[in-house]
C-alpha cells in the first residue's frame, strides 16, 4: 500500500456521494474497525486466548467465550471469494450511475475472514474468483461524520 | 411417554382452512395492511367453516405489524391463549409460523391458531429500495457504503459462489423462473396470470445484479394470507380435507448469520441442518415428495434450497433443472405450482403455505399427480430459515 493511497484526495470515490455513512453501533462494538480505516489500517478481531479470528466483531469469542477479543492489524491483501456486478439502482444516490462491482474478499492470512468492498477499475472488467487483490483506502475526511472505506484493486493491474 | 412421537409434531396438527386477499402490485391495495390481515383471516375461517370468535391464538413472522392483541380485539375473540412471533429471518419464517401454531395446538396451549402474514409494501415501503438514512451501523454498515443495499445485492454473491463451486449455469436459474410463470398462467389469482414468460424474454431482460436477471427476482406486493391450525384430534370437524403437519424445522447452520458475508457455509441456502431434521421428523424422504413450494426471493436460492433438500446433488443442477421436470402434473418435481413469489404474489412466502395445502387437498390450479406429501421451503439464504412438510391422512 502506498502512502499516496492513504492520503488520497477527498474527491476520489468509487460510488457517488449520498450513500449511508458507516458508523459504529451506540455501544461502540465496531468503533476500532472504523477508526482503523481512517488511519489506513485494517483491524479485525483475534482472540488472545484461543487464537480464533472473528469478523464482523462481537463482544465475545465464538470459540472459547473469552470476552472482548483483541483487535489486531492485518495486511489488506486477499483474494476474491465472490462478486457481483450491480446494474439496478436501489438507492437514489445511484440513479443514472452505471454498473459497479462489489466483491467479497477473503483474507487467507487472517483466518479467511471476509470483507465486502468494491473492485476498482473498469466496471465491465472480467472478474475471476480466486484472483488476488490489494486494499486501497478511500477517505472521506470532508464528510460529516468523516469516514473511510476499504476498496480493492486487482493485483495484476498493479 | 416412551413413544417418540411425543417429541414430534408429526401428525399432531393440521391446516383446516386457508384464506387470501386479492393480491396487488405494491401500492395498489385499496385498503390498509391491517384490513388485509382481517380479510385473509376471515376468509380462512370461512374456508374451514369455523366461527372467527373461536380463534384463540395468532402466529406470525417477520415482525408482522398486524399484532395479535389488536387482531384479537378487532375480531372480538373470546380469549387469547397463544401469541407467537418468529424471531428474525424475514420470509424465512413462513414455515416457522405454521410450526409454532402447530406446536401450540399440539401441546394444549391453544385450540385454534391462525398463522398468517399481512404485508402492504405500498403503505410501508418497498423491499427493493434501500431506506434513505444519512448514517448506518451494524451489519449494513459493512455493506451499504459499497452499494450492497437491497436484497438482490445482499444475496447475489452467495448465489455466484454456489454457481462457481458447483458449475451451475444460468439456465438452471432460468428454469426456476419459467416454472413459476408457467404455473401462474393456470392460476387466476396470480399477478402474472396472462403474462407468460418465454426463454427469449428471460434472456433479454435486464440485469438487476449479475447473475440475476429481472425475472430471477421476486415481485413487490400488497396482500395477506392466513391458515387455520388445529390439533389433529379436531381436524375432521371442519369443512375441508385436512392437511396434516408431518414435520417442520426452524433455524440455521453454525454461525450462518455471521455478519458481512462471513457465514462459514457461504454458498448455501441454510438448509444443511434443517433438511435432515425435517425429513427425520416427517419419516419421509425427498423421493416421497409430490410437489415443492420453494421460496423464491431469487431463483438461485431455490437451486441451492432444492439441492440441500436432497432432490439432486449441486453438480446435477443443470440437468435436473429443466422446465419439463418442474411442472405439474407429471414433472419429476412440480415446483411453485401457484406461481409463487415470482409470478403469483410476493406474500412473503405465505402464499406457498396456502398452495401446499391446496396440493394436499387436490385443488391446486396446477395439481401435481402425487399429492400426499407437499413440501414448503421458507426463505433461502437467511437465518433463521424454516421448512414444512404437509401430508394427507393416508400418510399418517
Amino acid at each position: 500500500m502506498s502512502n499516496e493511497m492513504k492520503v488520497s484526495a477527498p474527491s476520489t470515490r468509487y460510488l457517488p456521494k449520498g450513500l449511508p455513512i458507516p458508523v459504529s453501533e451506540s455501544d461502540g462494538l465496531s468503533e476500532p474497525f472504523w477508526a482503523g480505516l481512517k488511519e489506513g489500517r485494517l483491524l479485525v478481531q483475534r482472540c488472545t486466548k484461543c487464537g480464533t479470528w472473528q469478523f464482523a466483531p462481537e463482544w465475545i469469542c465464538h470459540q472459547c467465550h473469552k470476552f472482548r477479543p483483541e483487535w489486531v492489524e492485518v495486511e489488506a491483501l486477499g483474494r476474491i471469494y465472490s462478486w457481483e456486478r450491480v446494474w439496478h439502482p436501489a438507492h437514489e444516490a445511484l440513479r443514472n450511475h452505471g454498473p459497479y462491482i462489489a466483491v467479497l474478499v477473503e483474507l487467507p492470512h487472517a483466518g479467511n475472514l471476509r470483507l465486502v468492498g468494491n473492485l476498482l477499475g473498469d466496471p465491465l472488467q472480467d472478474v475471476v474468483i480466486g484472483a488476488e487483490v490489494v486494499g486501497a483506502y478511500e477517505h472521506h475526511r470532508e464528510e460529516t461524520p468523516s469516514y473511510s472505506l476499504l476498496q480493492w484493486r486487482s493485483k495484476q493491474e498493479r | 411417554m416412551n413413544d417418540t412421537t411425543e417429541h414430534s409434531l408429526r401428525g399432531r396438527a393440521a391446516v383446516v382452512g386457508v384464506g387470501e386477499t386479492t393480491y396487488y402490485k405494491y401500492g395498489k391495495s385499496p385498503v390498509s395492511e391491517f384490513e388485509l390481515a382481517l380479510q385473509a383471516i376471515l376468509a380462512a375461517c370461512q374456508d374451514a367453516g369455523i366461527d372467527p370468535h373461536e380463534i384463540d391464538g395468532f402466529s406470525g413472522y417477520s415482525d408482522d405489524r398486524s399484532d395479535s392483541s389488536r387482531l384479537a380485539t378487532a375480531l372480538g375473540i373470546k380469549r387469547l391463549r397463544s401469541s407467537v412471533m418468529q424471531w428474525g429471518g424475514g420470509g424465512g419464517g413462513c414455515c416457522a409460523s405454521v410450526a409454532n401454531a402447530a406446536a401450540a395446538v399440539a401441546t394444549g396451549m391453544a385450540d385454534c391458531v391462525v398463522a398468517f402474514r399481512s404485508l402492504a409494501q405500498g403503505q410501508f415501503g418497498r423491499f427493493g429500495q434501500a431506506t434513505n438514512t444519512p448514517t448506518i451501523s451494524g451489519e449494513k454498515a459493512y455493506l451499504m457504503p459499497y452499494g450492497v443495499l437491497a436484497p438482490p445485492t445482499r444475496f447475489a454473491m452467495r448465489i455466484r459462489r454456489f454457481m462457481h463451486e458447483h458449475g451451475v449455469q444460468q439456465e438452471a436459474l432460468r428454469a426456476i423462473a419459467m416454472a413459476s410463470y408457467h404455473h401462474a398462467q393456470a392460476n387466476p389469482r396470480a399477478l402474472m396470470h396472462g403474462k407468460p414468460l418465454t426463454t427469449s424474454a428471460y434472456e433479454a431482460s435486464r440485469w438487476i445484479v449479475e447473475p440475476l436477471h429481472l425475472y430471477d427476482c421476486c415481485m413487490e406486493n400488497d396482500g395477506a394470507a392466513a391458515v387455520i391450525v388445529v390439533s389433529s384430534e379436531r381436524a375432521k370437524d371442519f369443512r375441508q380435507k385436512p392437511a396434516y403437519v408431518l414435520g417442520a424445522a426452524v433455524g440455521a447452520s453454525h454461525r450462518f448469520a455471521a455478519m458481512a458475508h462471513n457465514s462459514p457455509s457461504y454458498g448455501s441456502a441454510d438448509f444443511e441442518t434443517l433438511a435432515p431434521d425435517l425429513f427425520s421428523m416427517a419419516k419421509v424422504g425427498p423421493q416421497d415428495v409430490g410437489s415443492v413450494q420453494s421460496y423464491e426471493n431469487f431463483t438461485g436460492g431455490v437451486v441451492m434450497a432444492l439441492a440441500e433438500h436432497g432432490f439432486f446433488r449441486p453438480e446435477e443442477a443443470n440437468s435436473f433443472l429443466q422446465l419439463e421436470n418442474l411442472i405439474a402434473p407429471n414433472g419429476r418435481l412440480p415446483l411453485n405450482t401457484s406461481g409463487g413469489n415470482l409470478a403469483e404474489c410476493y406474500m412473503h412466502g405465505f402464499e406457498l403455505i396456502v398452495e401446499a395445502t391446496r396440493q394436499i387437498r387436490g385443488t391446486s390450479t396446477s395439481q401435481a399427480k402425487r399429492h400426499d406429501v407437499a413440501l414448503v421451503i421458507g426463505g433461502p439464504m437467511v437465518s433463521p430459515a424454516s421448512n414444512l412438510l404437509l401430508g394427507s391422512e393416508a400418510t399418517l
